[in-house]
Formats: structure tokens, C-alpha cells, sequence
């Protein structure tokens, strides 16, 4: 049970997206699964071995590092692909409910069980909705916990056993920056992309709700 | 998931491209994404805790490593690879749409060619050609720019055994000791080879593509 697992209901949820949808799950693949699995994993591998006091008092580093350090970045950065993926399964599960019913009543109940629209448009919309939701939940939770997106070098640490106030440096903190801008920048690009594909579809489907009833009066 | 979801991705896009094109995907896969995987990970592995100051003063390592490592080597090639391989991802959206819509005509009761579709071999034409060309000016673009943010970052492609460091709160001019420099340069000099060849190999299909479409408009005027 890897991520390869996410990769798998990425691929599934491309077969009923729109053409925005599409675009968004090529973002979601290349520029976050994949530099989260090649590269930033590293990054934070060692981040607490690496985190260092300048005291010989057992066990400042460790409450040091967890005082300022909750939730690892990587871990806020993983959580936040998960949640953000999730709200596709709705889709996927619409659709296979879907196809039950046809298989169930033995009749063609849809015109294409893939489709997009009635009850599938909502689905989709309230699923879009949801991952605009969780990825403006996850930059805020980011932005408080740390303090905006900045990693200092030094961290001044006077909590207990820690004697006095404590120099404590963090290691890699430039690189962790670059990366955590680097999730920012993709998760607003998301965030785009998902109210793009909202707009877009709101507007079609009213167009099309517009023009039946305008036909329907001139008959 | 690893590497392998992008071979898959882009080995689709070879049945598309040109032969100089599925020339490139090989050398990208084997030349670099096979060796950055296979050998140049387990160099760059123990970077920060093989990087050795001469200073007892805690914390001077850590800014040292920082400061003169903003963003580590296998870091910004991974970076590469990927800003590379994305373009080939248009060419794969547009070749989807492209066959979507001819079965959708096809579905219609509309004359197609058949044995395109059978063989699911789209010529590079049309809007397909101007896709595919941006495509390869992108890769180019990005490759460019790496090499360029490579040795702006690192004074050239050398990696020193040695570097001196006075950043806070190391007491004085500290020396700092690179691990394994010879082995880092070798392999930084190897991907900056094989990022020119695939530079190369991509100014090439632009050039054979252009020719290819000049030689194609006398004919038709």
C-alpha cells in the first residue's frame, strides 16, 4: 500500500473528468505525487537528527524540536495529497452505482453512465467544491502552524529540561523553503483549475437549462 | 510510485513522436532517470551528515551546508527531469483529444480513415504539428534553464572538497569538508553531458520538423 495506490484512482477518475479535470490530475501527478516521492521526501528525511541545540542537556533537542515542529512539513505536504484526491472517489462511486442500476434493472436507464449530468453533475460539483475546500484548509493550517511559509536557520528554544533560552538550528532550511513555495504555488494552481472547471460547468449547464426552456416557450 | 508512472506516461507519447523523439525518450530514461535512480541517489545520500566542519560549535555545520547547498544537486535534477518529460504530456493530451474526436466522427456515420484508427497512428500534422513543436521549445527552454540555475548556484560544475565558512554562529572562518567531491563532479559532469546531448537531439527534431513542413508547402502550392 503505497502511493501507487492514489496514482491508481488518479488514472481512474480521468476517464470522467472534463477536459479541465484532465489538466488537474496532470498538475496533481507531475508536480506534486511526483516531486513529493522524488524529491521532498529527502529533504525531510533526517529533519530531526539533523536539528541540533547548542546545549549538552538531554532531551532539550527532543522537546525543541517537537515545540516548534508539530506536524512535520512532509507530513502536512502528504496528508494534504490524500484529502485533496479523495473527493474524486464520489465520481467514481456515482458512476458505479450507476451502472448497478442499469445492470440491476436490465435496461438502459442512462444515456452513458459516464456522463456528466443530473445527478452526476452534482456529484461533481460538490466533489470539486470539496477539493477547492480541503486545499484552502491545508495552506491556511500550513501558514498558521508555521508561521507563514518561511523556515528560519535558528530557533530560540527555552522550553524545559532546556536550561535557558536555547540556539537550536534547523537543518536544509533554504531547501525546505524552496520546496514548501513550491507546494504553494502547485496547490494555487489547483485551487484555479478546480474553480475554472466549477465556473465553466455551472455556466454550461445553465446555458443548456436556459436554451431548453426558451425552446420549449417558442413551442 | 516512483519513476515507473512517468515511463508509463511518456512511453505512451513514443508511438507519436518522430524517430528522433523516441531516440530522446531513451537516452531520457536510461541516461538519466535510470542513473539518478540506480547510482547518483546513493552518492548525494549522506550529504549533510558526511559534511564535516572543523568546529566543535553546534549548529555551525547545519548553516554551513545550508549556506553553501541551498538546493541540493539531486534535488535540482529531479526538478529537471520532471519541468522536461511535462511538455511530452501536451503532445499525449493532444493525441487523446484527437482520436476521442475521430471516434466520436466515426460513431457520427462520417468518412474516416480506418486504418488510422485501427493502427492508432496519428500523423504529425495540422494542430497537432504546432503541439508537438511547442512542445520541443519548451524542452529546450527548460533544459537551458537548469543548466544555467546549476552553474549560477554552484560557481561552475565542480564540487570543491573544501569550502570555507564564517556564516553565524560558526566563531571564525571555519573549514567545511564536501563528502566525496570527485564522485559528485563526475556524475555532475555526466548528467550536464547528457542534458547537451538531449538539448542537442531535441534542436534536431525541431529543425527535421520545420524542414519536414517547408519541404510539404511548395509541394501543395
Amino acid at each position: 500500500m503505497s502511493w501507487g495506490f492514489l496514482r491508481d484512482l488518479l488514472s481512474g477518475v480521468n476517464k470522467y473528468s472534463t477536459g479541465v479535470g484532465r489538466i488537474w490530475v496532470a498538475v496533481v501527478f507531475m508536480f506534486r505525487l511526483l516531486v513529493y516521492v522524488a524529491a521532498a521526501e529527502n529533504i525531510w528525511k533526517y529533519e530531526h537528527d539533523e536539528f541540533e541545540c547548542n546545549i549538552k542537556q538531554p532531551g532539550c533537542e527532543n522537546v525543541c524540536f517537537d515545540h516548534f515542529f508539530p506536524v512535520s512539513h512532509i507530513r502536512l505536504w502528504a496528508l494534504q495529497l490524500i484529502m485533496v484526491s479523495t473527493p474524486s472517489l464520489l465520481v467514481v462511486f456515482h458512476v458505479a452505482y450507476r451502472e448497478n442500476r442499469e445492470k440491476h434493472h436490465n435496461q438502459k436507464l442512462y444515456r452513458n453512465p459516464g456522463e456528466i449530468d443530473g445527478g452526476l453533475l452534482c456529484t461533481y460539483l460538490i466533489s470539486l467544491i470539496l477539493k477547492t475546500g480541503f486545499e484552502i484548509v491545508f495552506l491556511v493550517l500550513f501558514y498558521k502552524l508555521y508561521n507563514g511559509f518561511k523556515i528560519p536557520h535558528l530557533v530560540k528554544c527555552d522550553v524545559r529540561p532546556c536550561p535557558s533560552t536555547v540556539d537550536c538550528y534547523i537543518s536544509k532550511p533554504t531547501e525546505k523553503m524552496i520546496f514548501l513555495y513550491f507546494l504553494v504555488a502547485t496547490s494555487c494552481l489547483c485551487i484555479i483549475l478546480n474553480l475554472s472547471e466549477l465556473s465553466y460547468l455551472i455556466f454550461k449547464y445553465s446555458l443548456k437549462c436556459y436554451l431548453k426552456r426558451y425552446m420549449k416557450k417558442q413551442q | 510510485m516512483d519513476w515507473g508512472t512517468l515511463q508509463t506516461v511518456l512511453g505512451g507519447v513514443n508511438k507519436h513522436s518522430t524517430s528522433i523523439g523516441k531516440i530522446w525518450l531513451t537516452v531520457l530514461f536510461i541516461f538519466r532517470i535510470m542513473i539518478l535512480v540506480v547510482a547518483a541517489e546513493r552518492v548525494w545520500g549522506d550529504e549533510q551528515q558526511d559534511f564535516v566542519c572543523n568546529t566543535l560549535q553546534p549548529g555551525c555545520r547545519n548553516v554551513c551546508y545550508d549556506h553553501f547547498f541551498p538546493i541540493s544537486h539531486i534535488r535540482l535534477w529531479a526538478l529537471q527531469l520532471i519541468f522536461v518529460s511535462t511538455p511530452a504530456l501536451l503532445v499525449a493530451m493532444h493525441v487523446a483529444y484527437t482520436k476521442h474526436e475521430k471516434r466520436r466522427r466515426f460513431r457520427n456515420g462520417e468518412k474516416i480513415d480506418i486504418e488510422e484508427l485501427k493502427n492508432e497512428k496519428i500523423h504529425i500534422r495540422g494542430p497537432l504539428w504546432w503541439t508537438y513543436t511547442s512542445s520541443i521549445f519548451f524542452r529546450i527552454i527548460f533544459e537551458a534553464v537548469f543548466m544555467y540555475v546549476f552553474y549560477y548556484m554552484y560557481d561552475g560544475y565542480q564540487m570543491p572538497r573544501l569550502v570555507k565558512c564564517d556564516a553565524w554562529p560558526c566563531p571564525n572562518v571555519v573549514d567545511c569538508f564536501v563528502s566525496r567531491p570527485t564522485e559528485k563532479t563526475t556524475f555532475t559532469i555526466f548528467m550536464l553531458a547528457v542534458s547537451g546531448i538531449c538539448m542537442m537531439l531535441n534542436l534536431a527534431e525541431l529543425c527535421y520538423l520545420v524542414i519536414k513542413i517547408c519541404m510539404k508547402e511548395p509541394r501543395k502550392t
